[in-house]
């Protein structure tokens, strides 16, 4: 890869990074708190591949002026950088045209296409469906707010369920927000991915859903759901992990969250 | 030779063209890059259809995930390390570091801890800590100690860990410890044709601005191509691999060091992160969880695409078992009398 093609590699990059940090786009792979960190590293990109094509600019100056001074003793300057061991090779005229990065810069275009082209939605009912509920006791359970239905999230909730086998809940109703899952039998799940750092690091929190449903649940699609706490309860078949149920009062669609992973983990 | 200017792309870049001399026309990186993101443009429709399965979907942000959120320790790293080749002179490290390599091993394993941040950000600044002169075995504690014991690293493991709090004093006894032993053995048996002088000629007659982003330019592309190699084998194994697998493993307490140890390398997780995936594998005993948060930082996937990268391969095929078997170790060692 020259020159020329690394700095627009690099100004693509930097600029994708820009651009999924101005948006709620980056909410879909990494923690929110990783937003200053990416647009900086955006702009260094950035300026990087700016300083990379003025540099360049600069020494084909140079080397046009020198060539015009002396004739044929600019051909093949010494301690120009990238020739990695070739000590010659044919078309490097000596003012950085045929470097020879390793290719496997190439690559690097990768995530920018999947990043500007495909933009892939945040994990959803495969990957939840795929590994354990990731519940951990709660520390305490703070009394509920006020309201009726209450808010909570769905962790919370899963947790006061789950661990606290309800009593802070009593039979409060209660609102949660998480996607659809269908396992394999076919019982509803309404899931949260809870996620720590990055999308890699994201497990499920899985509630098992009884009572009103309505007829037709489409895995994915994201709900809001309200219902009471009940005994009812199950374990995750893939790491034995306790799933708590919610009976359902009232469920309605409502459009994806901008930020789709449960962080409460990370305050 | 001319050179023919012809409008700045979109891109914002400076196109010039070169005029090979007697050989035809010739296929260059930046026409190949237009032609491919063309190509892409004009072909989305398919691609995204041919990417909608749901396997391919997970891959992907899974894939997007490792880059995106390791692309900023990257760029920190790559501008330590610039900083270091251009603004800091050799001499420095000479006085800085104890003459004696047995003793500059640990120093520069405790300073580990002042480089915030995970993994992605120690191997460029390792790299250019051996080009100007520090001494490898140094130089590789520091690569193994400062994604594991810096304080964000740290105070990520006391709150995954609310109930033990030892597991931070483990973490940071047994990574340290790994990281020293690591330098020593490498100062005893490591032959420096192992180890590749990063192919780079120096900077030296450049302007210093010309020296810095030539360095900060050469790493993002270089240690980046890696980081991407890494993320798609960690991507694949997340979204391919059963996770059931490892319930079986949990049973058996030597199984289920090995098996932690392992899925601390595959999964590539950032190290600011794993102490809160070790703390939801509660089935399993906290030696085997520390084995996994010492073993992850120092070597997994990603790590070992991007050491291939600055380091060469031949260092990376002897390191990597090297650090994973004595990563092993010192968690069993220290989970002994910690945990």
């Amino acid at each position: 890869m020259n020159r020329q093609a690394q700095a627009a590699v690099l100004f693509l990059v930097g600029g994708a990074m820009l651009h999924a940090g101005t948006t709620d786009l980056y909410l879909r792979y990494v923690k929110a708190g990783l937003r200053p960190l990416l647009l900086a590293a955006g702009a260094v990109l950035i300026v990087a591949a700016l300083a990379t094509v003025w540099y360049e600019l600069r020494r084909a100056r140079a080397a046009r002026m020198r060539r015009d001074d002396v004739h044929d003793h600019a051909r093949h300057e010494p301690g120009d950088e990238g020739h990695d061991h070739a000590p010659y090779e044919p078309g490097d005229d000596g003012h950085g045209h045929a470097h020879r990065e390793p290719r496997i810069s190439w690559l690097l275009v990768l995530p920018l296409f999947a990043l500007i082209l495909v933009a892939p939605p945040a994990l959803g009912s495969y990957s939840a469906l795929r590994s354990g509920t990731a519940l951990q006791p709660p520390l305490a359970y703070p009394a509920l707010p006020s309201g009726d239905p209450v808010r909570l999230g769905l962790v919370d909730y899963a947790g006061r369920a789950a661990y606290g086998h309800g009593r802070s809940l009593g039979s409060r109703k209660v609102e949660i927000t998480g996607f659809v899952a269908l396992d394999g039998a076919g019982t509803p799940y309404l899931v949260r991915m809870a996620l720590n750092c990055c999308a890699a690091d994201a497990q499920p929190v899985k509630v098992g859903l009884s009572g009103k449903l309505p007829p037709v649940l489409q895995p994915d699609s994201w709900l809001d759901v309200t219902g009471t706490y009940t005994g009812k309860r199950t374990k995750d078949p893939v790491n034995g992990g306790i799933v708590p149920f919610l009976d359902v009062i009232r469920a309605k669609p409502v459009p994806t969250p901008s930020d789709p992973y449960d962080e409460s983990w990370n305050s | 030779m001319t050179i023919v200017k012809t409008p700045p792309a979109p891109a914002d870049r400076g196109h010039e063209e070169e005029t090979p001399q007697g050989q035809g026309w010739q296929f260059n990186s930046s026409l190949g890059l237009t032609l491919l993101l063309l190509l892409l443009v004009v072909g989305q429709g398919p691609i995204r259809r041919a990417l909608a399965a749901p396997v391919m979907q997970s891959w992907m942000t899974v894939f997007l995930a490792v880059v995106v959120q390791a692309l900023p320790f990257l760029v920190l790293g790559v501008l330590l390390s610039a900083a270091l080749a251009v603004f800091v002179p050799p001499s420095f490290f000479a006085r800085a570091l104890p003459k004696r390599a047995a003793l500059a091993v640990p120093v520069a394993g405790v300073a580990g801890a002042v480089l915030p941040g995970c993994e992605c950000a120690s191997v460029p600044v390792a790299g250019a800590l051996v080009r100007r002169g520090v001494t490898p075995a140094a130089a590789l504690a520091f690569l193994l100690s400062a994604p594991a014991i810096n304080p964000i690293v740290l105070t990520a493991t006391a709150v995954a860990f609310p109930r033990d709090p030892e597991m931070v004093l483990a973490r940071f006894a047994a990574s340290l410890l790994v990281a020293c032993t690591m330098g020593w053995l490498w100062q005893r048996l490591g032959r420096t044709d192992w180890l590749r002088q990063p192919a780079r000629a120096s900077y030296e007659g450049q302007g210093k601005g010309a020296a810095f982003w030539g360095s900060v330019r050469h790493d993002v592309m270089h240690a980046g191509g890696f980081l991407v190699v890494g993320a798609m084998a960690a991507a694949t194994l997340k979204a391919v691999a059963p996770a059931s697998w490892l319930r079986t493993a949990a049973d058996n307490p030597v199984v289920a060091i090995l098996a932690l140890s392992i899925l601390a390398v595959l999964l590539s997780i950032c190290s600011e992160a794993d102490a809160f995936v070790a703390a939801s594998l509660s089935q399993f005993s906290l030696t085997a969880r520390l084995a996994f948060l010492v073993v992850g930082p120092m070597i997994d996937l990603k790590l070992f695409a991007m050491q291939a990268g600055t380091f060469g391969r031949s260092f990376a095929l002897r390191f990597a078992p090297a650090t994973f078997a004595l990563a092993i170790l010192g968690s069993l060692l220290v989970g002994a009398v910690l945990l």
